[in-house]
């Protein structure tokens, strides 16, 4: 059970982030992969206690969950795993381990109350 | 009413440990240093893995190791009867290692004089999964009195590791260990994953452990010096 220091470091970018950008937060929005290691109900029952004493007290944690994705060598396209239990193609059945999507732990976005300022979003790499 | 506004951040909440990783795995191959990190559940024979492995190694190679645990110095006590360097590390309520943790052990130790360091992660199949540590080669331990399925029901750590340690393999016999099934679930959640055999107690199967350790260290510096 590490969600708690997780929520604790959710909170901590959250919170850095809108401070930085002058917005006061109503929801954090989270991007939560299959693979990240992560629990969404403990996350969620986490996060609330490490709201407390904030200023993110009394927000909102969406979590999107983001299905395993990896890419078939066979197929040579992207596929959604049938089951994190089995790492193979669900169309063509060859085993993979090149895994494109689901390791993600990532605070994708705040969602801000009106009337406060909005920033364009910062360019990724 | 007006509608909520998103503004885009994106940021890795691991990040932190990420970067501290980095700086180590960095650390480590400037010293020229194979780091192995083992994860496993509680009992699995971690310890007893690793003190075999410390007093093989050590007519050929400079090892040492960290073992992180909840509490206690048990382990740490049992590990420097292989006359290697041992440190423990000691979490406190943390139920996994993470990279600052291994960075701090590590402030006061010469990375130069060792060619293998291990670290020994905090019994548990879940939470370590997430936390780069730095190292070269994550191995993954599960005893044969565990259960063929184990890997089904903790796909994360397993696909998190590089190689896996099926030990305590003396007493296969005794719980009616299928060596097959517990092949094709470890195959099931970590294709290709290579698989080792032994019994920490007898030596069966060190030799060949130790063979691929050997290998695994060449092959590193090799690359480092290319």
């Amino acid at each position: 059970m590490h969600e708690l220091s997780i929520a604790m470091g959710i909170v901590d970018a959250a919170v850095e982030e809108s401070q930085r950008r002058g917005v006061r937060v109503s929801a954090v929005h989270l991007r939560l992969g299959a693979l990240s290691g992560v629990v969404k109900d403990a996350l969620l029952f986490s996060y609330e206690v490490a709201c407390h004493g904030t200023p993110l007290e009394g927000t909102r944690l969406v979590i999107e969950e983001l299905p395993v994705i990896v890419f078939c060598a066979q197929c040579r396209k992207m596929q959604e795993l049938a089951s994190m239990q089995l790492f193979q193609c669900p169309e063509c059945g060859t085993p993979t381990m090149d895994v494109r999507q689901g390791k993600e732990l990532e605070v994708f976005a705040l969602e801000v109350e009106d009337g406060d300022l909005v920033v364009k979003p910062e360019v990724q790499k | 009413m007006s509608e909520p506004r998103l503004v885009e951040v994106r940021r890795n909440v691991l990040k932190q440990n990420d970067v501290l990783a980095r700086g180590l795995r960095e650390q480590f191959r400037a010293a020229g240093v194979f780091v192995v990190s083992l994860v496993s559940s509680p009992g699995s024979g971690k310890t007893a893995f690793l003190e075999k492995t410390l007093t093989l190694l050590q007519p050929r190679y400079r090892v040492a190791a960290l073992v992180g645990d909840l509490a206690t110095e048990n382990d740490a006590v049992r590990l420097a009867r292989s006359k290697a360097p041992v440190k423990q590390i000691t979490t406190g309520t943390v139920c996994h290692l993470e990279a600052a943790m291994v960075q701090n052990a590590l402030a006061d130790w010469d990375l130069h004089q060792l060619d293998f360091l291990f670290i020994e992660n905090v019994g548990n199949l879940v939470c370590p999964s997430s936390y780069d540590l730095g190292e070269n080669l994550r191995l993954v331990l599960m005893s044969v009195t565990e259960g063929e399925d184990k890997p089904l029901k903790y796909p994360t750590i397993f696909n998190s590791a590089d190689v896996a340690v099926i030990t305590k393999n003396e007493l296969a016999a005794a719980v009616e260990f299928d060596w097959e099934a517990a092949r094709t679930s470890i195959q099931s959640v970590r294709p290709g994953m290579q698989i080792f055999r032994l019994s920490a107690k007898t030596g069966e199967g060190m030799d060949e452990f130790l063979t691929f350790l050997s290998r695994q260290l060449a092959e590193h510096r090799a690359v480092l010096q290319s």
